[in-house]
């Protein structure tokens, strides 16, 4: 299992009630299933990765999170998890905002676009920048809203959002992800 | 061993109340199981079928000698393996496979009822088939399972029985039959009244079957079932046997010539009155009602873990019918999993070698046993 999924599952808490938002192939999931919280489901748009949750004996929910989080009444979890998908949505404030009506707790991982490596591959090679978090061209590429660590930080000070976050300027030249908890 | 000595009948002699007002008791309740129950019996699985099925899901029907109707899914090694589960099936009330239904004998004037059997519900079905398990003893159900009406009849059972259950699989069904739906069941109800063998529904004693009738309402149903793009795949503009138009009303394409069958042979097995009845059934569904208005009341007592599954070209009973469901269960935070299976079989995917669904029951199943 990737690191960032280590992380995030260390910040949600034994029992917790949880929402996975693109859970991908359930590979969280599953993890956390297993290890913190039974009480766990997840959202996936791929058919091929409800599938797999399927396979896995895990609850999952087929749609796309930028329609099907209005279900879900206010407060209804106790984390929300959203990892590396903020950045692809057409509406990510929408999106955000939903996040932080359904969880308690939303717990975001976006890709740094403000990393070391980022920067200098724009002002070196004045291409748009290809690296390991970020492997697509401007063609193909999913993501239609990068930001850096620092964009999101304003952003969720503009909207009262309680961000956790020390060492900013430090993290926002050399993490390659950031793994933010917010609340209202 | 005559025909219906191969039949499996429990009497229910507790009456019960049906949703008309009318109470019935001592009617015959048909059912064929599948399997082994455990010692524990907790591995029973309740399986509903739809509009013209019957409890014979499995193996060769032995009244129509025909494949059971889902053979695809139940059986040893199947999806719903009767190797490890227990699988009830019963035939409807309302049927014409040995349950109570319109062609028996109505004790008071000694001839079949006719239409003068009580309009039954798809929620005096369930009540009728809950005797089931205190027949067999099983306290809670494994799984309860069926797809289009048996769905409707998952919903059902889950919303009268909310702990009697530990998951329900209704599978391309609705919570509420809509407008389109009725219409649907109108015109084949309407193509059978009109037969001038039908007798307002006393065929029996003419010695007589709205045959005609049926079939055409078999033929409209037919095409319900199936999507335009698979339709188009497996008969296109084929002609039947032919090289050239014959310009006549003969079946000159494949695709008549294929619902005329299908007509024909659904006649020799299916009861008219019986389709109008449970056509009905289906239209006077809506879980709702009861609810005012909130699908959500349905469930709030429930414990049950769901899974729904629709289809990418059912039209019938389209993926935002069955998404209402899934909408409404977590909106009261239940627990409900949710998938659309890509098939162009239309409706009837559930009934056919979809390798996607069936692969998808078998993994919820066996996982979902695991943890009980």
């Amino acid at each position: 299992m990737k690191k960032e999924f280590y992380n995030i599952a260390n910040l949600v808490t034994k029992n917790a009630k949880i929402l996975d938002v693109g859970c991908g192939n359930g590979e969280l999931m599953k993890y956390i299933t297993e290890n913190i919280s039974k009480d766990i489901r997840g959202i996936e748009l791929s058919k091929s990765n409800v599938q797999k949750c399927v396979e896995k004996g895990l609850t999952v929910i087929e749609g796309d999170a930028e329609k099907d989080l209005r279900q879900f009444p206010d407060n209804s979890f106790d984390f929300v998890i959203l990892s590396q998908t903020l950045q692809a949505f057409l509406d990510p404030e929408n999106v955000l905002n939903e996040l932080l009506r359904i969880g308690k707790k939303a717990i975001v991982s976006i890709p740094n676009f403000g990393h070391w490596k980022v920067r200098l591959h724009l002002l070196l090679k004045g291409t748009m920048p290809v690296t390991e978090n970020l492997p697509n061209e401007w063609y193909n590429t999913p993501n239609l809203h990068m930001c850096t660590i620092k964009d999101f930080e304003n952003y969720c000070n503009q909207r009262n959002i309680k961000i956790n976050l020390k060492n900013l300027k430090f993290q926002n030249l050399f993490s390659e992800l950031g793994i933010f908890i917010l609340k209202k | 061993m005559s025909e219906k000595d191969k039949i499996k009948t429990l009497l229910v002699k507790k009456p019960l109340k049906l949703d008309c007002g009318q109470t019935i008791s001592d009617f015959p309740l048909a059912y064929e199981t599948y399997g082994k129950l455990s010692d524990k019996k907790n591995n029973a699985i309740l399986v509903f079928h739809a509009l013209t099925g019957d409890q014979f899901a499995s193996g060769i029907n032995p009244i129509t000698k025909k494949d059971g109707w889902w053979n695809y899914a139940l059986g040893p090694d199947k999806a719903i393996d009767t190797n490890k589960y227990f699988v009830i099936a019963a035939n409807v009330i309302g049927g014409c496979m040995g349950s109570f239904g319109p062609s028996d004998i109505n004790p008071e004037t000694k001839k079949p009822f006719g239409t003068n059997f009580p309009v039954i519900t798809i929620n005096d079905m369930v009540n009728a088939q809950y005797n089931l398990l205190e027949y067999f003893k099983i306290e809670k159900l494994f799984c309860v399972i069926g797809g289009s009406m048996g769905g409707m009849q998952v919903l059902q059972f889950v919303s009268n029985f909310p702990n009697k259950a530990h998951t329900a699989i209704p599978i391309a069904c609705t919570a509420s039959h809509s407008a389109q739906n009725i219409a649907l069941n109108e015109l084949g109800r309407q193509s059978i009244m009109a037969d001038s063998n039908w007798q307002d529904g006393f065929y029996e004693e003419q010695n007589t079957q709205p045959d005609k009738g049926l079939a055409v309402a078999r033929m409209a149903a037919h095409i319900t079932y199936l999507s335009k793009a698979g339709l188009q795949e497996k008969f296109g503009r084929k002609l039947q046997e032919r090289d050239d138009l014959k310009f006549s009303f003969d079946a000159d394409f494949q695709i008549e010539s294929y619902l005329r069958y299908q007509g024909s042979v659904f006649v020799d097995r299916f009861d008219a009155n019986s389709y109008l009845y449970i056509t009905r059934a289906m239209d006077y569904f809506d879980l709702t009602k009861k609810f005012g208005g909130n699908l959500s009341k349905a469930f709030e007592k429930s414990n049950t873990k769901f899974f729904i599954i629709s289809f990418t070209s059912d039209w019938l009973y389209p993926t935002s019918e069955n998404r209402e469901i899934v909408i409404a269960l977590n909106a009261i935070g239940k627990d409900v999993g949710f998938v659309e299976i890509t098939s162009d079989k239309g409706h009837d995917s559930f009934l056919l070698d979809v390798p996607d669904f069936l692969s998808t029951v078998r993994n919820f199943l066996n996982k979902s046993y695991e943890k009980i």
